[in-house]
């Protein structure tokens, strides 16, 4: 008899997620995460006394509505806030803003408002065929049983659907790079910059890597998920963290903080258990794991339980991010030059041209960290007062690109990175230094070692196509199940990928459901 | 580093100048990038050398790999199909190695040296599989090939000559056996090993000690008739004895360009060399899988009517071809013409009565012979001498 039918690895948001479905079903499970607080990457720090901030994902924009609903969220405690804006902040304090479907200011023309409208339709096109791939396992191309060809045959129906100018596009456009369907759509340099950051965000590429065509509709996908748009959760991201864990607490779901899996145990050829940190073992049917594919087969399996082959995968499995994160506590609200405070609620972003996000890309390669940087900027403490002792605010802000390891070490260079990045942000908002109470400065190691994501990537693995849909992470573990028996993978490192989604949790809970592999 | 003397592009050997002068033919063939002799002086008598007095073949092309550490045997275990715990130190177990997929990459030898030392010879370079075989080991690879001299004495007498050479009580050494002795006062090592099917050793020294060895082995053995043995003697006794031979009768996986062309183990007759019990090794889970479904070949050693070797034929049953022949042979001893074939699944049963199509010329007139052959059980020489220990006197 063993203790569990399934056993997550990691309280993350799609560990708890597969966990509250699994559970829904009728299964015991046990969900185990070594941080005290449920969410993984959906998470709430104290920055400084009375100020609180999301200390990795920032903003809510694709988690899929259809789990908020199934799981009883809402009555579970979540709340967001209302849809955000996406403010391009110029030098000159005439700024660019996407509302939706209209653009206003920095002096945009009638060429370009159409042209966004037109490519916004298109996108939305593509997303609801990709939708057809990301609520489900993604179908395998050779050993394709019927599941797997009534998906297909749906995507192939819903690409002759599109027409034949939209097939055209996506086929030509999804393998290349977002610089240049930008330029090939739009003239006005912050607009094409600001929706390239998109397309960059939590990746090792640049706006001319291949691939960014596909991270942007990776993203551009949250139309399709979440009706609300852009949005920040109230009381910070790991209020969703907390919402999840008493939503599958509520479906029968145990849920243990504070205990890290220390190993997966395998015996004969298959998974049954896993040794925590306490020195406890804990039997099970089968171990779900929400940690990265590295993490997960090289670290806590261990890859001379795999075939070498796919050890080799595991190895390969590319998980640089060039993603950090910089964290200010202000004694006051922050004063951006031609932001008024309806504007500074909003998601402030810094990023002139594409050929400055190219630029900030450039450095990371040679592991330096560069003096010019893009900035995707939240200011929560206006919506969410709680942040932030009463007057005072939070700023959180994406920061690209920075790199995993500098030739210096990170100890060395940090303080003199965070000095260069708070400079920057003055240009936009002049005295912001003086309004310091506390800082930090998050790098891609650090994410590593505080989420356990190899290379701080935040996808679970670079999102890019040979490591997307039907391959990922690789081949030989794909559609949650693994090489090894009794071992599935129901985190970002599985289709359908990153972003705070939910999605890969729900897809694996169903698959592994439906395969009986808890029975 | 071993170079050419002559700056060709081909490596030489460390007993190539004792080969050369032996090589009356200067018949030369390139074995995995070294000049070696296909034949010294005619090879039927260097074939009967194997089968009545003593051969010797210089193995030094073979590659050799050092593998020492806390998961040697862990990882050894992971790499090949075989169980390699079983082998106990001082012994020899003939191995297979697969790729995730069930392909067989290459075959070879294990030499168990020690609790956590190993040597494994393989056909083929394997340095990139073996390094990426260490992931999540403790295990240290070295390769040895240019380390280590080695000669295959092979024959009735061999037992002999070695003793005479100074191996003294290696007429105890059994089969697959590993024994240590001294030459000119550096080890020396010999494993009752061989490539023949016959009784027979093979002999490991340092490059440094390669000509000596050469010289004194053939000065103990010039009462015993021993001769030098080239690569088609070599090949003849092989097949006589039914020993596969990579590139041959199987395509390394890794240079398999064409997708179906690469064969399992199941596909080649070496289920025995496959342990299901152990947990995991490189292709279980495909070979699991194959065994389930069945296999799409089956390896079979034909025995031919007539004298003709069916080399490259086409095997039919019926008017249907069911398979091609990899390896044939009249052999001289069991004196009968012998082919290895890859049948298609159902055919090649032990028994089965298929037809061979021999294309055979004799002065630029070609005769195509449609040759009636049955599946045999197994290579029909196996003397009693290859297994018998103490090894018999001759």
């Amino acid at each position: 008899m063993t203790d569990y039918d399934a056993i997550i690895v990691g309280a993350g948001h799609n560990g708890l997620v597969c966990g509250a479905y699994l559970a829904k079903a009728g299964k015991r499970v046990l969900v185990v995460d070594g941080r005290d607080q449920p969410g993984g990457c959906a998470s709430t720090r104290e920055l400084a006394a009375g100020f609180r901030i999301s200390d990795c994902a920032q903003w809510l924009y694709q988690f899929d509505d259809l789990i908020v609903g199934e799981l009883g969220l809402q009555a579970a405690g979540l709340t967001v806030g209302r849809r955000k804006q996406t403010v391009a902040l110029q030098t000159d304090g005439d700024h660019l803003t996407i509302d939706g479907d209209l653009l206003r200011g920095a002096g945009i023309g009638t060429g370009d408002q159409a042209a966004y409208q037109a490519f916004r339709q298109q996108i939305d096109v593509f997303a609801k065929l990709m939708l057809k791939l990301y609520r489900g396992r993604a179908p395998k191309l050779v050993e394709a049983d019927w599941t797997d060809r009534v998906t297909l045959m749906k995507l192939g129906l819903g690409l002759k659907l599109m027409g034949k100018g939209n097939m055209q596009d996506l086929m030509r456009l999804v393998l290349i790079n977002i610089y240049d369907v930008m330029n090939e759509n739009f003239d006005h340099e912050g607009l094409k910059a600001a929706l390239a950051m998109d397309a960059i965000t939590g990746t090792n590429m640049g706006p001319r890597s291949p691939n960014t065509v596909f991270t942007y509709l990776h993203r551009a996908l949250g139309n399709q998920l979440q009706a609300g748009g852009v949005v920040q959760v109230m009381g910070g991201m790991g209020a969703l963290g907390d919402a999840l864990k008493s939503a599958a607490e509520a479906h029968g779901a145990t849920v243990r903080l504070g205990c890290r899996v220390r190993q997966i145990v395998k015996e004969g050829d298959r998974v049954c258990a896993v040794l925590l940190d306490d020195g406890s073992t804990v039997q099970t049917k089968a171990v779900v794991s929400s940690a990265d594919p590295t993490t997960t087969f090289g670290e806590l399996l261990g890859c001379q339980h795999l075939e070498t082959g796919m050890a080799r995968r595991v190895t390969q499995y590319r998980t640089r991010s060039g993603t950090a994160k910089l964290h200010l506590a202000l004694s006051g609200l922050p004063s951006f030059t031609g932001l008024d405070n309806g504007g500074l609620t909003q998601r402030l972003v810094i990023a002139p041209s594409m050929d400055a996000i190219e630029s900030a890309f450039n450095p990371m390669k040679y592991a330096e960290c560069g003096d010019r940087h893009v900035f995707d900027i939240s200011i929560p403490s206006i919506e969410d007062p709680s942040l932030a002792p009463d007057g005072q605010h939070v700023l959180t802000a994406l920061v690209h690109y920075l790199p995993y390891e500098t030739k210096a070490g990170w100890a060395a260079d940090r303080p003199q990175v965070l000095d260069g990045l708070v400079a920057q942000l003055e240009a936009y908002a002049p005295g912001l230094r003086e309004q310091i109470v506390a800082s930090e400065l998050l790098v891609p190691p650090d994410f590593e070692a505080a989420y356990g994501m190899a290379g701080g990537n935040w996808h679970h693995g670079e999102l890019s196509i040979d490591q997307a849909l039907m391959m990922r992470p690789f081949p030989g573990s794909t559609q949650y199940a693994t090489a090894v028996p009794g071992l599935f993978l129901c985190g970002a490192g599985a289709h359908p990928g990153g972003s705070l989604m939910g999605l890969p949790g729900r897809n694996a809970a169903k698959e592994i459901l439906k395969q009986g592999a808890l029975t | 580093m071993i170079t050419s003397s002559r700056e060709t592009m081909l490596l030489t050997t460390p007993f190539h100048s004792r080969v050369e002068a032996m090589c009356h033919l200067n018949d030369w063939g390139n074995w995995m990038g070294y000049t070696t002799p296909n034949a010294y002086f005619d090879v039927e008598l260097e074939y009967f050398a194997i089968r009545s007095t003593t051969g010797v073949f210089d193995l030094s092309p073979m590659n050799k790999y050092r593998i020492t550490g806390p998961d040697a045997e862990a990882y050894l275990n992971r790499m090949v199909t075989r169980n390699v715990s079983k082998l106990g130190v001082n012994r020899v177990g003939y191995a297979v190695w697969c790729n995730d997929a069930g392909s067989i990459l290459d075959d070879g030898t294990i030499f168990r040296l020690g609790e956590q030392d190993f040597r494994l010879c393989s056909y083929q370079r394997a340095d990139d599989w073996l390094y990426w075989c260490t992931l999540g080991f403790d295990v240290t690879i070295t390769n040895e090939s240019e380390d280590i001299a080695g000669l295959a004495v092979q024959g009735p007498t061999s037992c002999t000559v070695l003793t005479l050479l100074g191996c003294t009580g290696l007429d105890q050494l059994k089969p697959f056996g590993i024994a240590h002795f001294t030459f000119e006062g550096a080890p020396m090592m010999v494993s009752r090993t061989g490539f023949t099917g016959d009784l027979g050793y093979e002999v490991w020294v340092a490059p440094e000690q390669a000509e000596a060895l050469w010289d004194q082995l053939f000065e103990c053995g010039r009462d015993y008739l021993i001769k030098p043995i080239g690569g088609y003697a070599l090949d003849l006794a092989r097949i006589e004895a039914g020993f596969l031979q990579a590139h041959v009768d199987f395509i390394p996986a890794e240079e398999a360009v064409r997708p179906g062309r690469t064969r399992s183990p199941l596909e080649l007759g070496l289920e025995w060399l496959v342990d299901f019990s152990k947990p995991l090794f490189n292709g279980r889970a495909a070979l699991l899988e194959e065994k389930a479904r069945g296999s799409r070949y089956r390896f079979a050693i034909l025995d031919i009517e007539g004298n003709k070797p069916a080399e490259h034929s086409f095997i039919l049953k019926g008017n249907k071809v069911v398979g091609t022949v990899t390896s044939a042979a009249w052999c001289p001893t069991v004196k009968s013409n012998l082919a290895y074939a890859l049948i298609e699944a159902p055919h090649g049963k032990v028994g089965d009565q298929l037809t061979a199509e021999i294309y055979y010329q004799r002065e630029l007139h070609w005769t195509r012979l449609m040759a009636p052959c049955r599946v045999i059980d197994g290579p029909l020489f196996n003397p009693k001498r290859r297994r018998q220990t103490p090894a018999p006197p001759f």
